[in-house]
């Protein structure tokens, strides 16, 4: 049975590396679908794995930590919105400058604070999620072969802001397909003027998205901080916002096949790590970066229309100019 | 807030807006410098001391101008058609490995002919890789900007999978690539300008800080005085009138992109062929990012842009030698007002117009 406990660590450790890309790729959904496009998710991440690192210490508790992840990503995410609802500013500029703004606060704060290069001080304790394990899952390992094995590795014990994660996926995908709010916001996204035409406020549905947005970032960067690692580390988010991004695309800007496209992206790290430096028969050593690029690669082949069709958004990126 | 478009006179729109938002650009770092408990009087200080204060200063702020000078005209002439090119950053690692390619694999040739080719494999390689996205834009509508960011990470492990497995330096735990020959480099400017009777300290400053002077130019005739630049602004303009006119948007969009990454390529030629004499990882270090902020600030001019480069120069060379100083202010504060800039000078522009133009209603009145 050695497979099964091969497989369910792959899995397990699939299921960890896709919670950032899910919280990333569920705010990206929220934001484009509302018109917005969103390329700093990259960058409000990053600001809320930092706040989350350094309140979780201050305070000794990650759920602080949480909040403080939360509301740092919100701010940025309202900075976004201010260039690119209010002032009609370019998206794509606004996002590049979020990232970067990010990349470079975040190491001067964490240096001039704490002095150890950028990093915040390893978290311990309280200062971290612990594992949760759901019911039956030692007895179910030990009753039931394959499936018990499974329950336990995969799902079970994880920390709560996984199941959080998850659980923002069912709620976006709920929202914005089954109530009113959501279908006012999917309607901004395609048709804003008949929005406004109805006495809807654009702006306001549009800053709300972004809100949204930022809250799921910061999920998403504290899950990185505060539960994967023990601490806040400069540039850890590295390119996870872009592949939430190319997840967004690949599942056509719909909830449950972005939380697919995750599990894949995240299975395809965890493989990656899995085989460095394994040499399978018939292959021989497997270039880890291939399967790192992976992600990027299909992303670029489903754009160009090679596999399925994208279809963004109508309104995404253009800003709203009301009618004299 | 009206919807009309704000219009301020020439002068006022391509010197005044740039250097208001520039401004607040630089306040804002200042506030983050007082935020980490220094004095940004002293710091700005020590930033143009280090910068300009001394002829090694100076050589070194010329030598980050050169990278800025390139990845800064990259995205201008990507911006004159109308396009947004964020894949400067690949464009350049792409470029980076022909160059290495040509510098370690055509190394018995004599430098005479080596060094020109090995540009021209920087150029050919950077205009290949913005030439993808641009064909992908022009033929199938896949959007410039997402496959530009998917293909700066595609670059990236590129890079890592070639230098760790395919042409890394034997026996070497860096990722690296063995020295280029010695005929394979460029021209020191120390040893340039020595027969001239200049005596300059030894810098990183090369021959290539010549180049982006003549791509400077070239862009300048390029963009303003040339049958292609008008069609490329005019593509930029409004895409549709230009096809009524006889030009092919689509072409231009491939032509205006791959243009843009051999652009881009000179920063590879500055960094591996004038300066580390290999090719290391991570060597395109942010500057493709930061050529953004410098084509917003330069309003896409290679006039503006040359001076944007300069301005970054000095942030960059005077932040190195106020990090050594101030270690609390690393050289991520350029990063910082990189990232305001953009925002101020680019998503914020219509802010910054209202700003400058009730200044100037507000001059008059007094």
């Amino acid at each position: 049975m050695e497979w099964v406990q091969t497989l369910a660590v792959i899995l397990d450790s699939g299921v960890r590396l896709s919670i950032p890309l899910l919280c990333a790729a569920m705010a990206g959904l929220w934001s484009e679908r509302a018109g917005v496009v969103d390329i700093g998710l990259e960058g409000k991440m990053l600001v809320a794995a930092f706040a989350a690192g350094v309140i979780a210490y201050q305070s000794g508790s990650a759920w602080a930590g949480l909040g403080a992840g939360m509301l740092a990503a919100i701010l940025l995410s309202l900075v976004h919105g201010f260039a690119a609802i209010t002032w009609r500013g370019n998206q794509i500029v606004s996002g590049v400058a979020i990232n970067m703004l990010a990349a470079g606060l975040t190491v001067i704060l964490g240096n001039a604070w704490y002095g150890q290069g950028g990093r915040t001080p390893s978290l311990e304790g309280a200062a971290r999620f612990p594992d949760i394990a759901l019911p039956f899952a030692a007895a179910a390992r030990q009753s039931i072969p394959v499936i018990g094995t499974l329950y336990d590795e995969v799902v079970s014990g994880h920390a709560a802001l996984v199941y959080l994660a998850f659980a923002s996926v069912a709620l976006t995908a709920f929202v914005l397909k089954r109530t009113r709010f959501g279908l006012r916001l999917r309607a901004v996204g395609e048709n804003p003027a008949a929005v406004d035409t109805a006495g809807i406020s654009v702006a306001g549905l549009r800053y709300a998205a972004v809100v949204i947005c930022g809250a799921l970032c910061g999920l998403g960067g504290t899950y990185l901080a505060v539960s994967q690692s023990a601490g806040f580390l400069p540039h850890m988010t590295a390119g996870k916002g872009f592949i939430a991004l190319a997840a967004v695309i690949f599942a056509n800007w719909r909830p449950v096949p972005a939380l697919w496209a995750c599990l894949l992206f995240g299975m395809l790290d965890a493989v990656a790590i899995r085989l460095q430096g394994v040499s399978l028969p018939g292959i021989g050593l497997v270039p880890v970066q291939a399967i790192q690029a992976l992600p990027y690669l299909m992303t670029i082949i489903l754009l160009a229309g090679f596999i399925g069709r994208s279809t963004p958004p109508k309104a995404s990126g253009l800003p709203y100019v009301k009618e004299r | 807030m009206t919807a009309a478009p704000i219009t301020l006179p020439r002068w006022a729109d391509a010197g005044l807006v740039p250097l208001v938002s520039v401004a607040a650009a630089l306040v804002v770092a200042g506030l983050v410098v007082i935020g980490i408990g220094e004095s940004p009087l002293e710091a700005t200080a020590l930033l143009l001391r280090g910068s300009l204060g001394s002829a090694e200063g100076l050589a070194f702020t010329l030598y980050y101008t050169t990278n800025f000078i390139f990845t800064g005209l990259a995205v201008a002439v990507a911006f004159h058609a109308g396009l947004f090119n964020i894949g400067g950053e690949g464009q350049a690692t792409i470029a980076g490995i022909f160059a290495a390619l040509a510098c370690l694999w055509l190394a018995p040739l004599p430098g005479i002919l080596l060094v020109p080719l090995a540009i021209l494999a920087a150029a050919a390689g950077g205009a290949l890789y913005g030439f993808i996205p641009g064909w992908l834009q022009a033929t199938r509508g896949s959007h410039v900007v997402i496959t530009t960011i998917m293909l700066n990470f595609i670059a990236a492990t590129l890079l890592v999978y070639l230098l760790v497995e395919k042409i890394g330096k034997p026996g070497s735990m860096q990722p690296e690539t063995p020295d280029f020959a010695k005929h394979a480099i460029l021209t020191p400017m120390h040893q340039l300008l020595a027969p001239l009777g200049v005596t300059l300290p030894a810098t990183p400053l090369n021959s290539a800080f010549l180049l982006a002077l003549a791509c400077l130019v070239a862009v300048w005739a390029l963009i303003f005085r040339s049958r292609l630049g008008y069609a490329i602004r005019t593509t930029g303009a409004n895409p549709r009138a230009a096809a009524y006119a006889g030009i092919s948007p689509a072409r231009i969009t491939m032509v205006a992109m791959a243009i843009s990454g051999a652009l881009a390529g000179g920063l590879a030629v500055n960094e591996a062929m004038g300066v580390q004499h290999r090719l290391v990882l991570d060597f395109t270090g942010g500057y493709g990012f930061v050529g953004i902020a410098v084509a917003l600030m330069g309003r896409g001019h290679p006039v503006g842009v040359a001076l944007a480069a300069f301005l970054f120069g000095i942030l960059y060379q005077g932040g190195a030698e106020l990090s050594f100083d101030k270690p609390t202010i690393t050289r991520d504060m350029v990063v910082v007002i990189g990232g305001v800039i953009i925002l101020f000078a680019g998503a914020l522009d219509g802010l910054f117009r209202r700003v400058v133009a009730s200044g100037l209603r507000l001059g008059r009145v007094l």
